[in-house]
């Protein structure tokens, strides 16, 4: 302590002590602050890399300053989930003209799609993207989460009567996937992470409408979140699903499979003498 | 082992029909339990009459088999459900094992629905055997009904029982729906409110029909108790009937064979139901039903929890109906909506009903008249117990192919959204090519299927003209190259030559000898046009004079020159009687020669 009071009244100690103070001010709020996944990458650094691989990649159909041509929509006031999900799935940058952007592989990683997602963010206020809050699906049993009347199973089950209601008449019972006019279609939904599925019901990607905040509550989408989850990773209990695609499957199943299998047996038992 | 009835089938069943004491004396009287039995039914006599029926082997003939089968199946498997399965739509809260269900509100049908599936132990099993079942009751229905069909085995005296089966192959269908919306499951329930959709469209009185059904507005209370009645009592008594009255014409009339050696019109060839069939149809029983139940255990079939509860604001992408009213659907998905129109206060919904109310009467209909049409045309009032090969009545399966393709189009057309996403293509297009396709399509599949037909049997006419093609190139010494064509035997020649080919009506005399125009000459008229679409095409079998024609100035006899001394096989054949032909010689030319 002694060492210490001594050099109290040295030159540089004003300087240390502000460096301290710094350091413990800013450790303690980058250790205490909200974890949003934009609040620490949104920084004038990566709009200015997004700004430049948006310049490279996008520019072309969305135009210079995202404000739109006659090839591509203005992406002003999108938000960055729109940026996320789209350029997140691979459906952007498109590959081709077509009716619809087609899931595809992902061109870029995770901090080149948040700096892109950052530059589109800044051109008008729109949906970020969402925190772990509500994409975690949530673990069925018997327990109720705070602020909930219902036990969790029964939150899984709720969110398979919203999305049966809002979303199945597209997208087929088990998300399987379905068809929309002139070739476009609405995707299936197995192996879709949380956070997409959830960026695209506040977006509303393509031909899909936007679910926002006051249609399905954040705790309602992240029960459709946890229905899909639940649905996409059960035991098929009655065995092969024939891609859950209802009686058409299952129909032509009948017609090859069981039909080949009876005829072939028939013919076996026809030549066998008597 | 042949059994032959010199006599026609209906005479010779009263052929033993002898007074009832002489009856007595003639007959040895049974022993033991068979004995106490007789005396009190007196069955020994029909029992051992059905037990000598004899029946031709052929795979085709297995195909009804099948679906026999599998409707025992499904009545077995439907009784074990009947058990735990609740007929009600009183609402309940699931409370099972299934977990993305728990705590909703449910119908009770549902609910018990899901408890078969998930709490009554090998109840999922049961469900989905009698689901397959179904499934293939209904494709073999069909299937055998095409081999009927093709085979020309509805012909006289089997008009009745052609009726019979097509009035079974419809019921099968409506049971089949009855069946599938008793789970009250999110897609049934839809196909439910299609279907109140159809009675509603029916003009005038549709909307009355509709209460009628529902007991009230849809969907009401009623609708599920009411199919169940109608589908585990009406329909199956109905069906079982039917059925019996269908296997009993079998036995008065006995079974079509395929033309062979041997074989009549008068006669059956094949073996006898005791022992012969008991162990061959009874073991094809249990291969049907090892069939069904391996796939019930691998293939899941209507995964109703997956589907979730009816609810009429719902509906789930890819809603179709089981298979066999996929047609119906199909018409539906094909109809422009443009049809519809209303006049005098009344909506006239002709873009929903022809598809939906109108088209199942109109195809059974169809169906089932056709062989009253065809004898009308062929003129023909002959008793048919040998078959046609499709090739050998090329109109018909012309017809036959044609009305299948315009079926089969519909079938797809109710699949159109899944080919949509599946082979990436536009729903729009796909409509527009079926609707082409429902009018071009079966024009297009009946010119084929005729001129495939037809030169089927010319290829049929050349080799019982000039042998069969041994794929051997003789070389002659003045260099010019033959192959070498195998004279048939007379069994393989016999089915090739054995059908008739009637030639096309002629109109007799529109007018009588004072000018007077007979009152039958337009209908006459008509039907000479239709004899003329049947058979003017027509490729006779060779008589024999034209064998004889053939055997001088063929192939083969040149053949036989140019081979002297070492083929004496084919020189035999062609001096000898033409019968005896043994098939090695060829066999034994290839050695030679080689």
């Amino acid at each position: 302590m002694k060492a210490l009071a001594a050099r109290r009244r040295h030159p540089a100690a004003i300087a240390v002590l502000i460096l301290l103070g710094l350091l413990v001010t800013g450790g303690a709020y980058s250790f205490l602050a909200p974890k949003q996944a934009q609040a620490t990458s949104v920084t004038a650094d990566s709009v200015a890399t997004g700004k430049k691989l948006f310049l490279a990649n996008c520019a072309s159909c969305h135009g210079l300053n995202a404000q739109g041509t006659a090839s591509g929509p203005s992406l002003v006031g999108v938000g960055a989930a729109s940026v996320d999900f789209q350029v997140g799935t691979g459906r952007m940058p498109l590959a081709g003209p077509a009716v619809q952007a087609p899931q595809n592989k992902v061109k870029f990683d995770e901090e080149q799609i948040s700096a892109l997602a950052a530059y589109v963010a800044t051109l008008g206020p729109g949906p970020a993207v969402p925190d772990g809050e509500y994409t975690t699906p949530i673990v069925p049993g018997d327990e109720k989460a705070a602020g909930q009347s219902l036990t969790n199973s029964e939150r899984i089950a709720r969110g398979g009567e919203i999305f049966r209601v809002n979303c199945a008449m597209c997208h087929n019972f088990a998300g399987a996937g379905g068809a929309l006019t002139r070739g476009k279609y609405a995707p299936a939904l197995t192996g879709v992470t949380p956070t997409h599925i959830y960026e695209a019901m506040v977006t509303g990607p393509q031909s899909m409408p936007v679910f926002n905040d006051t249609n399905i509550t954040p705790a309602g989408k992240q029960e459709v979140i946890s229905y899909l989850d639940a649905i996409d990773n059960q035991t098929n209990v009655g065995g092969m699903t024939l891609g859950n695609l209802g009686p058409v499957s299952e129909g032509l199943f009948a017609w090859i499979f069981l039909l080949g299998l009876m005829i072939a047996s028939a013919v076996w038992l026809g030549k066998k003498a008597a | 082992m042949s059994t032959i009835n010199d006599t026609r089938p209906a005479e010779a069943l009263r052929d033993g029909d002898l007074g009832a004491e002489q009856e007595r004396a003639d007959v040895k009287p049974l022993g033991g339990i068979a004995g106490w039995l007789d005396d009190r039914t007196g069955g020994a006599k029909p029992t051992s009459h059905f037990l000598k029926k004899v029946f031709p082997d052929h795979w085709s003939f297995m195909l009804g088999e099948i679906a026999m089968y599998s409707m025992i199946i499904c009545l077995l498997t439907g009784v074990f459900l009947t058990f735990w399965y609740v007929p009600s739509m009183t609402q309940v809260v699931y409370d099972g094992s299934y977990v993305p269900l728990q705590g909703i509100t449910v119908s009770d049908a549902y609910r018990s629905t899901l408890n078969i599936s998930f709490d009554i132990r090998g109840g999922l099993l049961i469900r989905q055997i009698h689901h397959w079942g179904a499934l293939i009751f209904v494709v073999s229905v069909f299937v055998h009904m095409t081999r009927v069909f093709f085979t020309g085995a509805f012909r006289k005296p089997r008009e009745i029982n052609w009726v019979l089966g097509t009035l079974l192959s419809m019921l099968a269908c409506i049971e089949g729906f009855a069946g599938y919306s008793l789970p009250d499951d999110l897609l049934s329930g839809t196909g439910i409110r299609a279907m109140n959709g159809f009675v509603q469209s029916i003009p005038v009185v549709g909307s009355y029909v509709s209460y009628f059904i529902f007991g009230g507005a849809f969907p009401g209370e009623a609708i599920i108790p009411r199919l169940y009645s109608v589908h585990v009592l009406l329909l199956p008594a109905v069906l079982v009937g039917v059925f019996t009255a269908h296997i009993l014409f079998v036995v008065i009339h006995k079974h079509t064979q395929f033309p062979g050696p041997g074989r009549t019109n008068n006669n059956v060839v094949g073996y006898p139901l005791m022992p012969v069939y008991m162990a061959k149809a009874g073991g094809f029983f249990f291969i049907v039903f090892g069939i069904i139940a391996l796939v019930s255990a691998v293939v899941s079939i209507n995964p109703i929890w997956g589907y979730g509860p009816y609810d009429p604001s719902p509906i789930t992408a890819g809603s179709q109906p089981d298979w066999y009213m996929g047609f119906a659907d199909g018409a539906l998905r094909l109809l422009p909506g443009f049809l519809e129109f209303q006049t005098f206060g009344f909506t006239w919904s002709m873009n929903i009903f022809p598809g939906s109310i109108l088209l199942l009467p109109l195809m059974w209909g169809i169906i089932g008249v056709y062989p009253f049409v065809e004898s009308w045309v062929t003129g023909d009032k002959r008793e048919h117990h040998l078959l046609d090969r499709p090739r050998n009545a090329p109109t018909r399966a012309g017809i036959g192919v044609a009305g299948i393709t315009a079926y089969t189009v519909l079938l797809f057309a109710s699949g159109n959204d899944l080919m949509a996403i599946k082979l990436q293509l536009s729903i729009n297009d796909l409509t527009q090519l079926f609707r082409l396709l429902f009018f071009v399509g079966p024009v297009i599949a009946f010119w084929l299927t005729k001129r495939i037909c037809l030169s089927l049997q010319r290829a049929d006419r050349q080799k019982v003209l000039h042998g069969r093609e041994t794929g051997t190139i003789w070389r002659y010494p003045d260099g010019r190259f033959e192959e070498i064509h195998a004279p048939l035997s007379p069994f393989e020649r016999w089915a090739l030559v054995q059908h008739e080919s009637p030639e096309p009506l002629r109109i007799s005399a529109e007018a009588d000898e004072n000018g007077v125009a007979s009152p039958l000459a337009r209908v006459e008229r008509v039907r000479a046009k239709l004899s003329h679409f049947y058979f003017s095409d027509r490729v006779a079998p060779p008589t024999p004079s034209e064998l004889e024609a053939a055997h001088h100035h063929g192939d083969e006899v040149d053949e036989s020159h140019l081979l002297t001394g070492q083929h004496e096989a084919i020189d035999t054949s062609e001096t000898s009687d033409s019968s005896s032909t043994p098939r090695e010689t060829i066999k034994a030319d290839r050695k030679r020669l080689t």
